[in-house]
């Protein structure tokens, strides 16, 4: 047990050592990693920017069933019962004439011509319900369901429900992109990753093609396997580590600085300052994964590339 | 100590076998030199004993380890009892005399103290007291191989393979590293040399192995050069 302390010792050291000496090579390898942690990281942050920008807008998405003005109370009554009981609706509110009316006026107080137009018309605004969907995406069974004979004879035949035409095509393309914006996340996430893996990876092996000599000197005297590639994960560790904090730092500044240089909340979808508050707010949490990816990504690409130089002959 | 039954090499089936059901049997303690011409497979010889290569058939045991039996895993266990001295000394150029050493023994995990309390010891045995913190570059060929030598002998193995050690230096300093395998030798290690040099072969007067083609074609006690 004493042993394997101080063989632990000695490994940490080591890699320790050969980290300051070979801090040119080092360099190379932590711009990589810093860069491409820095990309992830801007990626966690702008999806949950982008999230929130595309839950407020799914929040939006709607769908308003006019209703003819011959439903009686026991109609509409079953009618909202057998709504709400549908899977994807989250709520489904009615909205009568009077009401639709007042809003309306409250809303346009300042438009006289308007608001005299709506007394003259209010008694053909018909009284609606308003279905608010669980998923955007997944409008069409709601539509199916109002399409059923027996509920569009309570639907008013010259408003037709909102969803429809250019509305349902623009909910549609909104949770399109959304879906999109995501999935693209992610990839480009994995994508960024793996080139890290494969420069790091190229880097280390740099590394020990340069002492290949010492190391089969090692292995002749009976260095064990973990003995010699010990210190080569505790450098790719190393470099992860200072990646995590630098792409942290990186991106902490890239954030506040466009919080308060840009004059703008928002870039787009990208709000900037929803972006800021996020990147405080989680900053340790932020760290911590930033410091687990970088040292994975060292550990797991120093333990590939130096498998093959210390492989023991087979045949 | 080492044993070798019907022991066949073969690197290329197009070129015949590098060692050719060769059998040899070393007793604890024994000097041994082995001689052959260039490509005889002397070397071959020693890489079966270091498992950096494995016999195509045979059988090899060492120190009691059947080496068909021997797992990947215990490959660097069976190294730390073996000393191993190269032609070119293959000592860690970044480290110092002392550090090469010193080396030998961090692998198995010894303590630091233990560490400060041995290597003069051995320094001492191979007349290197004084040099531990010159680097490898500022050291003649013998001394060189006197630390090469130190660092095979430190851990105190039963087993001693010198191959060649001799090769890199001129006879004054050939001379003084026999001496040093001698005194080892007579503290109860093992030794197996190879060696190119007639000289030494016959003023050593030991059991000569040699071997020719791959096979072993002689083998004398107290014995002079003869290829």
């Amino acid at each position: 047990m004493k042993n394997r302390l101080v063989t632990l010792i000695r490994i940490v050291r080591t890699g320790s050592v050969n980290f300051t000496r070979n801090l040119s090579l080092a360099a190379a390898a932590m711009a990589v990693m810093g860069v491409t942690l820095s990309i992830i990281l801007f990626s966690i942050v702008a999806g949950s920017a982008f999230n929130n920008s595309i839950t407020q807008l799914t929040n939006k998405l709607n769908v308003s069933v006019y209703l003819n003005s011959s439903v009686t109370a026991p109609q509409l009554s079953l009618f909202l019962k057998n709504l709400r009981a549908q899977p994807n609706v989250k709520k489904a509110t009615y909205h009568s004439k009077a009401q639709d009316l007042a809003q309306a006026e409250s809303q346009n107080a300042g438009n006289k011509t308007l608001l005299q137009g709506l007394s003259e018309t209010s008694g053909v605004i018909p009284a609606k319900i308003v279905v608010d969907p669980l998923n955007a995406n997944k409008i069409q069974s709601i539509k199916n369901f109002l399409d059923l004979p027996v509920n569009r004879a309570l639907e008013d035949p010259q408003t037709p429900t909102s969803y429809s035409g250019a509305e349902k095509s623009a909910i549609d393309k909104i949770a399109h992109a959304t879906n999109v914006i995501r999935e693209a996340g992610v990839v480009a996430v994995i994508v960024f990753a793996i080139i890290s893996m494969l420069i790091i990876f190229n880097t280390i092996r740099m590394a020990i093609f340069n002492r290949r000599d010492e190391i089969s000197i090692m292995r002749l005297l009976g260095a064990s396997t973990w003995f010699i590639r010990g210190p080569f994960v505790v450098e790719s560790v190393i470099y992860g580590v200072i990646s995590a904090l630098a792409s942290v730092f990186f991106i902490d500044i890239l954030f506040a600085g466009s919080a308060n240089g840009l004059q703008a909340s928002s870039l787009g979808l990208l709000d900037i300052g929803y972006a800021n508050q996020f990147f405080k707010s989680h900053l340790w949490i932020l760290l911590l994964l930033q410091l687990m990816i970088g040292i994975l990504i060292g550990a797991v690409s120093s333990v590939i590339a130096t498998r093959r130089y210390l492989k023991f002959k087979s045949k | 100590m080492i044993l070798l039954d019907r022991v066949t090499k073969t690197y290329n089936r197009d070129m015949g076998p590098a060692l050719d059901r060769i059998s040899l049997n070393v007793e604890p303690k024994e000097f041994v030199i082995v001689v052959g011409q260039s490509g005889a497979g002397k070397t071959t010889l020693l890489r079966l004993l270091t498992r950096e290569e494995r016999q195509t058939s045979g059988k090899i045991i060492v120190g009691g380890v059947d080496y068909d039996k021997l797992a990947d895993k215990d490959i660097p266990l069976l190294r730390r009892k073996i000393g191993v001295v190269f032609q070119d000394f293959k000592l860690l150029p970044n480290r110092n005399v002392f550090e090469n050493i010193a080396f030998a023994l961090e692998i198995v995990g010894m303590g630091k103290h233990e560490i400060y309390r041995t290597v003069p010891k051995v320094l001492e045995i191979v007349n290197l007291t004084g040099k531990e913190k010159s680097m490898p570059m500022e050291l003649s060929g013998g001394e060189r191989q006197r630390v090469a030598i130190a660092r095979a002998v430190v851990r105190q193995p039963k087993i001693l393979i010198a191959d060649e050690p001799t090769g890199n230096l001129d006879p004054k300093h050939a001379w003084d590293v026999i001496k040093v395998l001698e005194k080892i030798n007579r503290f109860g290690t093992t030794v197996l040399l190879t060696t190119h040099n007639k000289e030494i072969v016959d003023k050593l007067k030991r059991r000569v192995v040699t071997i020719q083609d791959g096979k072993i074609i002689r083998d004398r006690a107290n014995a002079a050069y003869k290829i």
